[in-house]
């Protein structure tokens, strides 16, 4: 078959052709998609709310509540738990912008009492090996079954009670950061969090 | 291009002596920008083999239809079609790659490696020639960016596919798993590659 002739016509209409079968393609594979996608997005949510939260039989993203914090740019995701009506426990999206590079994002579990149940690393660009640490549980572990109120969350070094990681004392200080802005939510907003009780 | 090519050769010559990373550094930016574990190592390299075995398909198929003039942009709008539709599947389907890879899997359009084999080989050759160029090509590319993730994970985390052969306290030389390492490793590969392959 011979090459078709650069003609101006021809260029449009070729160009044409394929931007539109291109076009539906990429329609029909969104729709295909836009499913799945949707529910494996919530579905790495859930799973994050049952490592941080006690047990709990109602649907917490249902029970979504956002909140305003003049820690974070951005509005707060509280979640609250419930087992049998009754109040259990909350997770809550932490964040700190002065992770090593930009941004690092956790969800803190509190027990009724403030008490951190869990706490999961939902989004961080640390380095490698270093500052991604914070994920380990031997990290996390420190904070475990503490309350902010009688442990101090900064590191070591800034007078508080947190050994930070080797290497990576930056993270350990926004991770720290995270948590007590996920604590301070919780107890200005205990009323809120509580009134959601049916 | 005649029918006479030797498919066999069209094949090897893909992974070994016209292999994309070592041998003609195509595709750097995916190569160097993943590599951190052989895991996404694998996963972008398959990604690519995809996108890259469909592009030579429809461009091979469509390229009597193609005004010389422009046939770059026709081929972007193919390749890019592609990309999107593997970038909406991963994230439907394998949501924990998607995220290991990131920013990388709209950036398999710019990869020369793709437009590339489009240009040079598949507006040029038979369907079957094609096929065959982009399974070669493909292949080589997913070996050699598993073969460096691999490389670079087990200095750098001491594990090879997630499977830790040190202890969890180890010091591990983590400057592999951070950008110089990727163009240490890389260059080291390369020299071993070329050494045994020009032998042969």
């Amino acid at each position: 078959m011979a090459k078709k002739k650069s003609t101006f016509i021809n260029m449009m209409l070729s160009l044409l052709t394929i931007t539109l079968v291109a076009g539906f393609a990429l329609g029909f594979v969104n729709d295909l998609t836009i499913g799945p996608i949707a529910k494996a997005k919530l579905e790495r949510k859930i799973n994050a709310l049952k490592l941080v939260l006690p047990k709990f039989d109602n649907n917490p993203v249902e029970e979504l509540k956002l909140v305003r914090s003049e820690q974070a740019k951005d509005s707060i995701e509280i979640y609250p738990a419930f087992l049998n009506s009754e109040f259990v426990g909350v997770a809550i999206v932490g964040s700190s912008e002065k992770g090593f590079s930009g941004l690092i994002k956790i969800m803190v579990g509190f027990e009724p009492n403030g008490e951190i149940k869990n706490i999961v690393v939902l989004d961080q660009k640390e380095t490698p090996g270093l500052g991604t640490k914070i994920k380990d549980i031997k990290f996390i572990q420190q904070y475990k079954n503490k309350t902010p109120t009688s442990f101090n969350l900064k590191v070591v070094k800034d007078g508080g009670e947190v050994d930070a990681l080797t290497g990576a004392t930056i993270s350990s200080r926004a991770f720290s950061e995270a948590v007590q802005m996920a604590y301070d939510v919780f107890v200005e907003n205990m009323d809120l969090i509580k009134d959601s009780e049916k | 291009m005649t029918d006479t090519i030797n498919q066999k050769e069209n094949f090897i010559k893909g992974i070994v002596k016209e292999n994309p990373v070592f041998v003609m550094l195509l595709g750097m930016c995916p190569t160097l920008g993943v590599t951190s574990s052989a895991f996404n190592g694998l996963g972008m390299g398959i990604a690519t083999l995809f996108v890259l075995l469909m592009s030579n398909i429809v461009v091979s198929l469509v390229k009597s239809q193609i005004p010389s003039k422009v046939r770059i942009p026709a081929f972007i709008i193919i390749i890019a079609s592609f990309v999107t539709v593997v970038e909406m599947m991963l994230e439907a389907f394998i949501p924990f790659l998607y995220e290991q890879l990131g920013i990388f899997i709209p950036l398999i359009v710019v990869n020369c490696l793709i437009l590339g084999r489009a240009e040079a080989f598949a507006s040029k050759s038979n369907l079957i020639s094609s096929i065959i160029d982009a399974l070669g090509m493909g292949i080589g590319f997913v070996l050699a960016l598993t073969v460096l993730g691999a490389v670079r994970e087990m200095l750098g985390s001491g594990s090879i596919f997630e499977m830790k052969f040190v202890s969890e306290d180890a010091n591990t030389f983590i400057l592999f798993i951070l950008p110089p390492g990727a163009f240490i490793a890389l260059a080291y590969i390369t020299v071993a590659f070329n050494k045994i392959s020009i032998k042969t």
